[in-house]
């Protein structure tokens, strides 16, 4: 579904990523980690070419991101993206909010986007909230809103940009079971978080990233498995963040 | 201060037909309100273009909308009415310009000059009110709608600018208090606006004072009424849960 081929990118001199290649297949959750600073969300905006790189291509379910001629703005419409502060269009209720990219983007007709759009909100648990803002919500029920938002336009695959990273401990879950509740259901995943619960539970495999470079990119269960056969840096990063 | 106040002057014959003082000042008032209404509508137009040109990710877009602001910020208002004035009709063609001084009466040359003078340079004005508006938004917003497949003339539309001219309601009521106030310029180009007549009013019947304070206070009331005008948009256009109003 997602094929990255030795993408590299640089910020002037300073190279941002250097030789990536991964492959995410039809229905697979992929988690992607790393310390900050690694080039992990810059290689998942790559994806839909949020992020210009200089070498290298992304293919997206058959369609070259790096081919002058892609419809871009065609291209992004099917892939669905969730951003770590939510994003949603705080001038918007919830329900334009979900509806706004389906009329104007895809060319649905307003009862049929608001009839998509509130059948989501509801699969998120948050069909009462329809009719007001997205700053009367809070963090964890706009992200889910977010999600909702990104699944209207039907993606054939979804990307996550640390989704629970700008969140109240307490509404990180909310979010996550959205989250595993998509995966558990077939959706292509590719996701950059920290979270290595949700990794351990739903990701078929998990890529880990340091200094612009794909370090480790392996199975779940080999990932986790045996942490001394993992790189030195991977050791150093996971030591940190499992040990909570 | 020997001054004899008559208040009443408002309402004696100026000895031209049957008018009185007072009428004057309503012919003026309409004027200024005429100057200021269409300058603005100018201005709001061709600022929001200006300022969105400036933001846009590309150079020479973004470059000509500086150089306009940095021409129209930094010439005087009054320079500039005097150059479109006395000089920019000699620079058009023969019929225009023929048409301009000649077929048109004195009172619509000079409206059309100030019009234009006091548009322009307050869109310069208003250009980077939108601009610093736009660029106040989250970067991000701008990804999310890229990401949902939205073009660039979308995402403004619909995402950008709906926001920034929410953000920058107050600075703008300033800058539309500011139009009225400066319209009283085209009094130098001979236009009867509410200060002509009121410099007319104080000449023709030696009540200075009466004159003058009458101006100000239709000035200050007119902007008061503006300013109010301005709050209740504001009101009216808040989004819940979101940016804090004014005087709240």
């Amino acid at each position: 579904m997602i094929s990255i081929d030795n993408v590299n990118k640089w910020y002037a001199d300073f190279q941002v990523l250097t030789n990536c290649s991964t492959e995410v297949k039809k229905g697979e959750v992929v988690v992607v980690c790393g310390p900050s600073g690694s080039g992990k969300s810059t290689l998942i905006k790559c994806v839909n070419a949020l992020e210009p790189f200089q070498q290298g291509d992304i293919v997206v379910d058959g369609t070259s991101v790096a081919d002058s001629k892609t419809n871009l703005p065609k291209l992004r419409s099917r892939v669905g993206m969730v951003f770590q502060h939510f994003e949603l269009f705080p001038h918007l209720s919830i329900t334009e909010n979900l509806t706004i990219a389906q009329i104007k983007v895809l060319g649905r007709s307003k009862a049929e986007a608001t009839e998509k759009g509130l059948k989501l909100l509801e699969r998120v648990g948050l069909q009462d909230h329809a009719h007001k803002h997205p700053g009367q919500l809070s963090g964890g029920q706009q992200q889910r809103v977010a999600i909702a938002r990104a699944l209207a336009m039907d993606p054939v695959v979804m990307l996550f940009d640390e989704p629970t990273s700008a969140l109240d401990p307490e509404m990180v879950n909310e979010v996550l079971d959205v989250m595993v509740q998509l995966a558990n259901e077939g959706m292509t995943m590719m996701c950059v978080t920290h979270e290595m619960g949700f990794a351990r539970k739903v990701a078929d495999r998990v890529i880990f990233m340091d200094a612009g470079q794909i370090v480790e990119d392996c199975p779940k269960e080999e990932f986790f498995g045996d942490v001394s056969a993992r790189s030195e840096r991977a050791q150093q990063f996971l030591a940190k963040i499992l040990q909570h | 201060m020997n001054y004899n106040w008559d208040w009443g002057i408002f309402f004696k014959s100026t000895g031209i037909g049957s008018e009185i003082y007072l009428d004057w000042f309503v012919t003026g008032l309409g004027w200024t309100i005429a100057i200021a209404l269409v300058g603005w509508v100018i201005a709001l137009l061709l600022g929001s273009l200006l300022g969105v040109m400036r933001t846009v990710p590309n150079r020479w877009i973004a470059g000509i909308a500086t150089t306009y602001v940095e021409i129209f910020r930094n010439v005087p208002l009054l320079v500039q009415l005097f150059l479109w004035y006395f000089l920019v009709p000699d620079l058009l063609p023969e019929p225009l310009e023929m048409w301009f001084k000649q077929d048109l009466n004195p009172a619509t040359s000079a409206y059309l000059s100030v019009v234009v003078c006091l548009g322009l340079f307050t869109a310069a004005r208003v250009c980077e009110q939108v601009r610093t508006g736009i660029q106040a938004l989250p970067q991000g917003q701008t990804a999310a709608a890229y990401a949902m497949g939205f073009r660039l003339p979308q995402i403004y539309s619909n995402v950008l600018l709906p926001q920034a001219y929410r953000i920058i309601i107050p600075p703008l009521t300033s800058e539309f208090l500011n139009i009225f106030k400066n319209s009283s310029v085209a009094s130098l180009i001979g236009l009867m606006e509410l200060l002509a007549q009121t410099k007319q009013t104080a000449e023709f019947s030696a009540n200075l004072f009466e004159a003058f304070t009458l101006a100000t206070l239709i000035y200050f009331t007119l902007n008061m009424g503006l300013m109010l005008l301005m709050r209740m948009i504001e009101h009216r256009v808040a989004v819940p849960g979101l940016i804090a109003v004014g005087g709240k």
